[in-house]
């Protein structure tokens, strides 16, 4: 018996936001005379980072630094609606929803920064470093700080904004199916190599190249976050796991870790990927969502990998070693069986 | 090729969008100083967990907690007779309907782990002791677990409804039309038939499902939940209880791992009820069983391709006939099925296209939401079929890709004209990433001129 290799690609697209839309979101920020910006939401943070791009976004539009941008979700009394954190969605809406706040929000603060300078509001920029200069004359500048504190205190004004992201709802046409299931597509590909052990059936994922164009990135190292991390979910789903085992019999469900297999750091294959970056046309400074689809790519390619492999045609998931000895099986043909006919491996569990 | 797109990506000079800082929580979730919910504890708090059924599909004759009521902590049980609005479907906010399933099982069990009753205890142990003493008369009915079987004349009936299928706008399945298959398949030279079948998956959160509700001074209700969305949990929370929605008031924000699996609103209710009903603080929080074999997994599914395709590799007509395992109740199974009819047919554009999606109830766990919505086991199957399809015409693997591949301005078989489309793009950085050689007629084409490079 041998180890063979096998390569295999495939390539998708993954739609952004809630399919057929009508998925809004909204975001308030304020000016504390802290100097800070608080954006308050009542969107969620899986894990994925979102309380950081949506700061990213914020900072970027309002033109101060990042760690002044305070994040505050997730609470229904004190955060404006969000439809919750799924579907690729949050970065898109929520940023959109922060990208509006924070131009009201700009727009006051310069307002009242125009006053203390004396000059037009037109004529200000915010610096990026804390402070708002007339364009041209860096001498004649005022901090957000003082801004802040003079707005309150001495001009009684806010320093305020609000934002909402709403695509429309779709309504599909039952006969035809005509609906508009997107706002904008991220699209991915991947090339996996595996190396099939034909005498166990297991398999081992060599490497994964995939290329992802998912418009402009807000923060690359966690969309590389969410790269390695669907590539891991998309072995696990390619090889490994489910809840029931001998679907649809119900019998045999994993309970623990222990019996729900999972790819680990031994399964880690040479991972490598490259990012493009098309801007969509309603992200927020062009994003698209990425949260999603990492899984996606990686699962048909390695089973295409395994199928190269083998010379088979695999068509179930996962493909477990039964499923692999069970295919070598059949392209030999039945005359060759060594296999026993029924609930391999079970009934010849020791 | 894309010309303002690409300018408009050189223009760009941003000064933090773009840029790799340090994620904000990412300290705290490393060395456990973040709280989750599992980490909220009030004095007096109780601890409540689930009677589920031992089998798949059962009459209740009756439940006994005499036994359950003698265990030391034990402090009381909710039935359904305790759930204002007991029937409920999570999706009724955006339309979706009829409400189907029990927030506690009424006459019928329709999945194993199906909840009973709601034990509620001074300590978790007491709990668990209470809920193991419960005696249940139950009668079991023949199940039903194949899509295609539940689909059958004389099958076991799993829903109210009385079809073991979602009902689109009166139709059985979610179906789209685009140009005409029949015709397509008589240009073709070829018929490129398969069957792909998917298991159920589960999320795998680090943290499992759970909230914590605790009644305030004022009369509120304030309950720390995991929950992906939280107004959509508040909601189907005031809904299910027949409360005002002002009464209640939810903190999150900051979850374990979610990946689709809590967006259910699965523990919220009985917890906020149990709050209500006893006025102190209850946890309920999934153990790692119930998060396993409870919890609603990545349904499975089975998707049907026929497709015919002419000698040259272009596919003229693309046939899907899926099944997705709802399991026993609706919860997002519904809506992945419409968004799956809207991706099923793949990137790639097909002149002729008819789908027919089914969203069908068995007697497995009731399946939801997971990260890819009804597309990840549609990706798989597409994928496998392009390459079968490559191998029965006799075309390189990329060459039938880029041949079908979808641009901008194409239509889709949901009618909508394609846009922000960067496929082959995409393709063409991963051959390079990988060292394939395209061959130079597959590297000059691009997604906004379709006569750019193309062959034939």
């Amino acid at each position: 018996m041998a180890k063979v290799r096998g390569q295999g690609m495939a390539a998708i697209n993954y739609p952004t936001g809630m399919n057929l839309g009508g998925d809004p979101s909204q975001a308030l920020i304020h000016a504390s005379t802290t100097g800070n910006f608080i954006i308050s939401l009542s969107s969620t943070d899986l894990g994925q980072g979102l309380k950081t791009v949506i700061a990213q976004i914020g900072a970027e539009t309002l033109g101060v630094p990042f760690d002044t941008v305070i994040i505050d979700t997730a609470d229904t009394d004190t955060g404006p609606h969000c439809m919750g954190t799924f579907a690729s969605r949050a970065t898109h809406r929520v940023g959109n929803a922060v990208m509006m706040a924070a131009n009201e929000a700009k727009k006051a603060l310069l307002d009242v920064a125009a006053d203390e300078l004396e000059a037009s509001p037109d004529d200000l920029e915010l610096d990026g470093n804390g402070s708002i200069v007339v364009k041209g004359v860096p001498d004649r500048s005022i901090s957000v700080i003082d801004t802040a504190l003079a707005a309150h205190f001495k001009h009684g004004k806010t320093i305020a904004g609000r934002g909402i992201y709403m695509k429309p709802k779709s309504e599909v046409d039952p006969l035809t199916g005509e609906m508009d299931p997107d706002s904008t597509e991220a699209h991915a590909c991947t090339v996996a190599e595996v190396e099939v052990d034909t005498e166990t059936g297991e398999v081992k994922v060599l490497s994964l190249k995939s290329a992802y164009e998912v418009g402009q990135q807000v923060n690359p190292a966690l969309v590389e976050g969410q790269i390695v991390g669907g590539a891991l979910m998309g072995i696990g789903h390619a090889l490994y796991e489910t809840t029931n085992p001998y679907y649809p019999a119900i019998d045999h469900g994993p309970l623990n870790f222990s019996d729900y297999l999972m790819p680990g750091p031994a399964e880690l294959p040479e991972m490598e990927s490259v990012v493009l970056e098309f801007p969509s046309s309603n992200g927020p400074y062009g994003v698209k969502g990425v949260g999603e689809m990492t899984a996606n790519c990686p699962i048909p390619a390695i089973v295409n990998a395994i199928n190269n492999a083998l010379g088979v045609r695999i068509t179930t998931l996962p493909v477990t070693p039964e499923v692999v000895l069970r295919a070598l099986e059949e392209r030999r043909g039945p005359s060759q069986s060594n296999l026993p006919i029924a609930n391999f491996p079970t009934e010849c569990s020791s | 090729m894309g010309a303002n797109v690409l300018e408009k990506a050189a223009e760009k000079k941003y000064r933090v969008v773009g840029q790799s800082v340090p994620r904000r929580d990412g300290m705290g979730h490393v060395t456990g100083a973040t709280k989750f919910v599992g980490d909220v504890h009030y004095p007096g708090m109780l601890h409540l967990k689930m009677v589920r059924s031992p089998v798949p599909h059962a009459k209740i004759n009756s439940i006994d907690f005499s036994e359950a009521e003698k265990v030391p902590g034990f402090v009381r049980v909710l039935t359904h007779r305790d759930v204002p609005k007991n029937i409920y479907t999570i999706l009724c906010l955006i339309g979706v309907g009829p409400d189907d399933e029990p927030v506690l099982a009424v006459d019928r069990v329709r999945y194993q782990g199906e909840p009973m009753a709601a034990i509620l205890a001074e300590t978790e142990e007491a709990a668990l002791e209470a809920v193991a003493k419960v005696k249940l008369d139950l009668e079991e009915l023949p199940a039903v677990f194949d899509v295609e079987e539940a689909l059958k004349p004389g099958a076991p009936i799993v829903a109210d409804t009385g079809v073991n299928y979602f009902i689109y706008e009166g139709h059985h399945c979610r179906r789209v039309r685009y140009g005409d298959v029949e015709q397509g398949f008589a240009q073709a030279d070829f018929i490129v038939e398969e069957t792909y079948n998917t298991k159920p998956i589960e999320h795998a959160p680090t943290e499992t499902t759970g909230c914590v509700a605790k009644p305030e001074a004022d009369g509120r209700v304030t309950v720390h939940t995991n929950t992906q969305a939280l107004y959509f949990s508040l909601d189907n929370t005031a809904l299910i209880l027949q409360v005002p929605f002002q009464k209640l008031h939810f903190v999150g924000g900051t979850v374990g791992g979610g990946f689709g699996g809590k967006v259910d609103v699965i523990t919220e209710p009985i917890t906020t009820l149990a709050a209500m009903k006893t006025g102190r603080p209850v946890k309920f929080i999934y153990s790692r069983v119930e998060e396993m074999q409870v919890s609603s997994p990545r349904s499975a599914w089975r998707l049907k391709y026929k497709d015919g395709v002419t000698k040259d590799g272009r596919i003229v007509a693309r046939q899907i006939t899926s099944y997705a395992d709802a399991g026993a109740y609706n919860r997002h199974t519904p809506y992945a099925v419409t968004k799956h009819a809207a991706n099923v047919a793949g990137p790639y554009t097909i002149p002729n296209v008819h789908i027919d999606a089914h969203c069908v109830f068995t007697n497995h766990t009731p399946g939801s939401a997971f990260r890819g919505f009804g597309v990840t086991m549609a990706s798989f199957a597409i994928e496998l079929q392009m390459d079968k399809i490559a191998a029965t015409v006799g075309l390189d693997p990329w060459e039938i890709r880029f041949i079908n591949a979808y641009r901008n301005g194409d239509v889709r078989p949901h009618r909508k004209v394609a846009e922000d489309v960067t496929f082959i793009e995409t393709m063409q950085a991963a051959a390079k990433l990988a060292g394939h050689d395209l061959p130079e007629h597959l590297l000059a084409m691009n997604s906004w001129d379709r006569n750019g490079g193309q062959h034939g």
